[in-house]
């Protein structure tokens, strides 16, 4: 308890803890590391998230990064990119990953899965058109593969074909040989990854303890 | 492993169930008699051998007639005796299936249990001995290890990993928790609640705790048999059958450990502290060997290219070596096993040919189908056979603690998992998990094993693990389905596995390790992320033979998913339809980009070809191996021969020697109206060629020579085509024989560069999957790829 007393700006954590649903600690945990990432300043940029080391190693950290800076991810109608982003912006995202609670109802445990499977989908949706084309699907794959060593672009194209039209089978079913399959729009995301159980695997455990120090 | 048969009617099914009761009966018959006579025979055989020695010279002298019909069954008796054990138990297997309705209601288990019994009673009932079936070697070195083996090649390594905390906590504090509490418990009932005079007064505590430890372990053949067949949910099947997987090593250092105590007769602190290092050296040490054994095997099968028909033979001499060794040391043998499959398969199945793969499945199954149906068939057997003490108030009170203890056992442990996992464990599961810890012939052979000196009480043991065994199997196997389906737990998904799926499992693999490397702290994920890395950049270099190594894993999934639908297709009956869960006219055309659109003057042709053209891709796409192949990002620049399979280096040479021809012919073609430039030094030879703008190709010297392609820069240049169509008359003929693929009936000539590159990666693609000859080896295959 000797931990909360000691941390700034105590009453903004509870709107932050209300509207996320993390607890005091692990938002006292998140800001320090934010504060570490920033280098004590403000607001974060792409460029620090470049400086972490173990990033450099993982193929889509360019959508990753990408999807801090989505205005998307932080409410509802946001729309285009942002620059730059504040600790609230980097809670909110953060908050995407949080674990299921115990008790919830299964109303609450569908809007969760909502609104994990639509972080998914709008890394995927660069354009912010609303549905994942063929080209969008493409690059996912190609991003995925880019570190296996060998750059397998006709693969990885006709990974994401075989995909896609899976995609429109399940979804569309019947389609005439001259009708065209725009993209994936988000009903059909959610249908393709329906027994995927999202909510319990698309989640990080955030420690109440503060290990930013242990590690850089 | 039990599976559903087709049924094909009913009358059908009751013919088949009446000429399998025959069988059976004719095989009862003949076993009892061979039970019977081989008890009378042996002094008449000797007696008449010692006959036909004295006069072998003289025919009828004696006035015995020359034996033209004799009887020895001597010689053969102890093969014959196996051979029809062995196919009572495959008749039984049969048979049951034929019976309509009995295999939904009663498990198989119980079913051969009551077969075994049965048997045992007709034996018993001719006035024979009963033989001792289940001697603890039989059980332990040939039985046991095909079941456990075949469960540690499958296991699902993902749901395994993920939940290990959890199944090492139920495997070793549960079975730690129930071996004490049973045995605490029980000598306190012996010692209080009889007469001092009883035999029960006299059991010492060590023994009531050996016997507690022997008991508590959840049995994994068991298990398997019975869950099998209720297709519960991934997670519940793993926990229960993973603990009963663990569990072993705690059962083996308890057992040793309380034997050893029992002999000596005091126990001192030391010796306990020397109980817990025994239990981490006999766990990891059984899982180093199992390891050990493992690389081995996949470091083996790396070169194995070219002894295809023993592949599966190395799988299961490694496996059955680290088992054995593992025994050797009194290390966990059925840890090694599990280690041992677990750990090879990945490499394994990435060198072995299609078909190895199918043996090593077939046969896995088959024996340990074999091994479960006679382990019950003999427990049912030795439980008429076996000498029995049965004491009211030690049965009971056993079964009964056994019960609580695990009830007990699994909420505890529960709720203190629960605060570490992410998916919690509801009460329902808790009571899956606590009502399918099944005891099995484990429990018994390890009690058989206990020596009579040290253990006078062995029958009152023995009895008291039968019962047990009989009451977890009979009555909570058989009610187990019913309340599954009462209490709506989740069953297993039947859903295949999709390639979207696949692709999101990465996607988020990889997505979690990035924002945990931003969190900033090492979870889970990032160490997952560093062993596959490891993995990847060391490990399969050494164990995986040829390009594979390199192989990502998507690339893996793609293609087998292709070989299943390019086999399921085939098997079907071919056609042009797709064999999809969902039916549905969805084809590739309506999902490619439309086309921009052309200059006018072409719109003539290309609207011809675009539609042969896309017909042509579906019928490449639907049929078979879709048309750009695994095989092609790897050998951009190698030979048209699977380059793991045999002559690689004969083919290189070649190789090399037709560049040099082509280089001299290009040469000639490029300057002909040039006049011959003065010999110009290498490098400037390769300078200029290495800009030619044309794509550079060899032309065939003969019809079966390999090509290469070497497309450095324009897609459409003219070589490229003939190249392809010289190429596609070479295996016009292999094509059809093969039957495996199906070819489109005309190839224009314009098809389109990646239209074309489908026919060189499907003869490759065909030819890893024909690689192996197989037993017979089809010298037209090898000869037809390799000139």
């Amino acid at each position: 308890m000797g931990a909360l007393q000691s941390l700034p700006g105590r009453p903004e954590y509870s709107d932050l803890a209300e509207k996320t649903g993390f607890s005091f600690e692990q938002i006292g945990v998140l800001h320090k590391r934010f504060k570490q990432l920033s280098h004590n300043e403000e607001t974060l940029r792409r460029d620090h998230f470049n400086e972490i080391h173990d990033l450099a190693f993982n193929p889509i950290r360019t959508q990753i990064i990408e999807a801090f800076f989505d205005r998307r991810n932080f409410h509802q109608d946001g729309e285009g990119k942002v620059q730059e982003i504040g600790f609230e912006e980097f809670v909110v995202v953060m908050s995407h990953f949080r674990p299921p609670s115990v008790h919830m109802t299964e109303e609450q445990r569908e809007k969760t899965r909502r609104e994990k499977l639509r972080f998914l989908f709008n890394m995927h949706d660069t354009d912010n058109d609303g549905t994942i084309t063929l080209e969008e699907y493409r690059h996912v794959v190609e991003e995925l593969l880019s570190r296996s060593g060998t750059l397998e672009k006709e693969t990885a194209k006709c990974i994401a074909d075989a995909a896609m039209l899976e995609v429109a089978s399940i979804s569309v079913g019947h389609m005439e040989p001259d009708e065209f399959y725009e993209g994936i729009t988000f009903e059909h995301f959610l249908k393709l990854l329906d027994g995927f159980e999202i909510e319990s695997r698309m989640t990080i455990r955030f420690l109440n303890m503060d290990t930013t120090t242990l590690c850089k | 492993m039990p599976s559903r048969t087709v049924s094909h009617g009913s009358s059908g099914r009751l013919r088949g169930l009446f000429l399998v009761m025959v069988l059976v009966f004719l095989e009862g018959s003949v076993f009892t008699l061979a039970v019977a006579s081989s008890d009378q025979r042996s002094p008449t055989t000797a007696h008449s051998g010692g006959h036909k020695a004295t006069d072998h010279g003289s025919h009828n002298n004696t006035g015995k007639a020359f034996p033209v019909l004799d009887l020895n069954y001597e010689n053969v008796r102890v093969p014959f005796e196996i051979s029809l054990w062995v196919l009572l138990a495959s008749l039984m297997k049969l048979g049951f299936h034929l019976v309509p309705h009995l295999s939904n209601i009663v498990p198989e288990s119980c079913l051969l249990i009551v077969v075994g019994l049965l048997v045992g009673g007709i034996i018993r009932g001719t006035g024979e001995t009963v033989p001792p079936v289940l001697d603890s070697k039989l059980f332990f070195y040939i039985l046991l290890p095909p079941i456990i083996l075949d469960a540690g090649y499958f296991l699902p390594i993902r749901p395994f990993m993920e939940n290990l905390g959890t199944i090492l906590i139920f495997a070793v504090v549960g079975t730690l928790w129930n071996a004490f509490f049973v045995g605490g418990l029980l000598y306190g009932v012996c010692q209080i609640g009889t007469e001092s005079t009883s035999i029960l007064s006299r059991i010492g505590l060590l023994q009531c705790l050996l016997f507690g430890s022997i008991i508590s372990a959840v049995d994994p053949v068991a298990v398997l048999a019975v869950f099998e067949e209720i297709h519960i949910n991934e997670l519940l099947h793993i926990l229960v059958f993973g603990e009963s997987l663990l569990n072993d090593a705690v059962t083996v250092v308890l057992y040793h450990l309380f034997e050893e105590f029992s002999g000596i007769g005091s126990v001192t602190l030391l010796k306990g502290f020397l109980g817990v290092i025994s239990f981490f050296v006999v766990a990891l040490g059984g899982v180093l060997v199992g390891v050990l054994y493992g690389i081995l095997a996949a470091f083996t099968s790396r070169f194995t290219s070219h002894t295809r028909v023993i592949e599966p033979l190395f799988v299961f001499l490694y496996s059955y070596m680290a088992y054995l060794s593992a025994e050797i040391f009194h290390l966990s043998g059925i840890m090694a096993l599990i280690a041992c499959g677990a750990v090879m398969r990945p490499y394994v199945e990435a060198n072995i040919s299609h078909k190895s793969h199918t043996t090593i499945k077939y046969f896995l199954k088959m024996w340990s189908s074999v091994s479960e149906t006679l382990i019950f068939i003999f427990l049912g057997v030795a439980t008429v056979a076996g000498p029995h003490d049965w004491n009211w108030t030690f049965v009971t009170v056993t079964v009964i603690l056994c019960l609580v203890a695990r009830v007990i056992g699994v909420v505890g442990l529960t709720f203190i998992i629960n605060k570490f996992r992410i998916v919690k464990l509801t009460t329902k599961d808790q009571f899956i998990i606590a009502y399918g810890g099944l005891r099995g012939a484990i429990a018994f052979s390890l009690g058989f094993l206990l020596e009579k000196e040290h253990f006078p009480e062995r029958e009152i043991f023995l009895t008291a693990i039968i019962t047990v065994i009989f009451f977890t199997v009979f009555v909570q196997g058989m009610t187990i389905k019913p309340l599954v389906e009462l209490l709506a737990v989740k069953k297993k998904q039947e859903a295949k596995r999709s390639i979207n799926e696949e692709i999101h499992t990465q996607f988020l693999d990889h997505l979690l390790t990035g924002i945990e490397d931003i969190c900033g702290h090492y979870g889970h994920h990032h160490w997952k992320d560093k062993l596959n890395r490891f993995n990847k950049k060391y490990v399969k270099k050494c164990l995986i033979a040829g390009e594979r190594s390199k192989e990502p894993q998507l690339i893996a999934f793609y293609h087998k998913m292709e070989m299943k639908q390019a086999i399921q297709l085939v098997e079907s009956g071919g056609g042009i339809k797709m064999p999809s869960a969902v039916p549905s006219t969805v084809s590739m055309q309506n999902i490619q980009p439309r086309p921009p659109t052309k200059p006018a003057a072409e719109r003539a042709i290309p609207q011809l070809s675009k539609n042969k053209e896309e017909e042509i891709r579906k019928i490449l796409r639907t049929n078979l191996q879709r048309t750009r192949q695994r095989l092609r990002s790897y050998n951009r620049h190698t030979l048209v021969a699977d380059p793991y399979e045999d002559g690689l280096s004969d083919l290189l040479l070649k190789k090399q020697k037709m560049f040099q021809i082509e280089k001299k012919l290009k040469e000639m073609n490029t300057y002909l109206t040039v006049p011959a430039p003065p010999p110009d030094s290498p490098t400037m030879c390769r300078a200029r060629l290495a800009s030619d703008p044309q794509a550079y190709s060899i032309k065939p010297a003969s019809n079966k020579v390999p090509m290469i392609q070497v497309d450095l820069a324009s897609p459409q240049s003219p070589d490229s085509v003939n190249l392809l169509d010289e190429f596609g008359q070479a295996n016009q003929q292999e094509e059809e024989e093969q039957g495996l693929m199906m070819k489109p009936p005309s190839r224009p000539r314009e098809a389109k560069k990646p239209g074309e590159e489908d026919e060189a990666k499907d003869q490759q693609k065909l030819m890893r999957c024909l690689s192996d000859p197989g037993p017979s080896a089809d010298e037209d295959e090898d000869g037809a790829f390799l000139p």
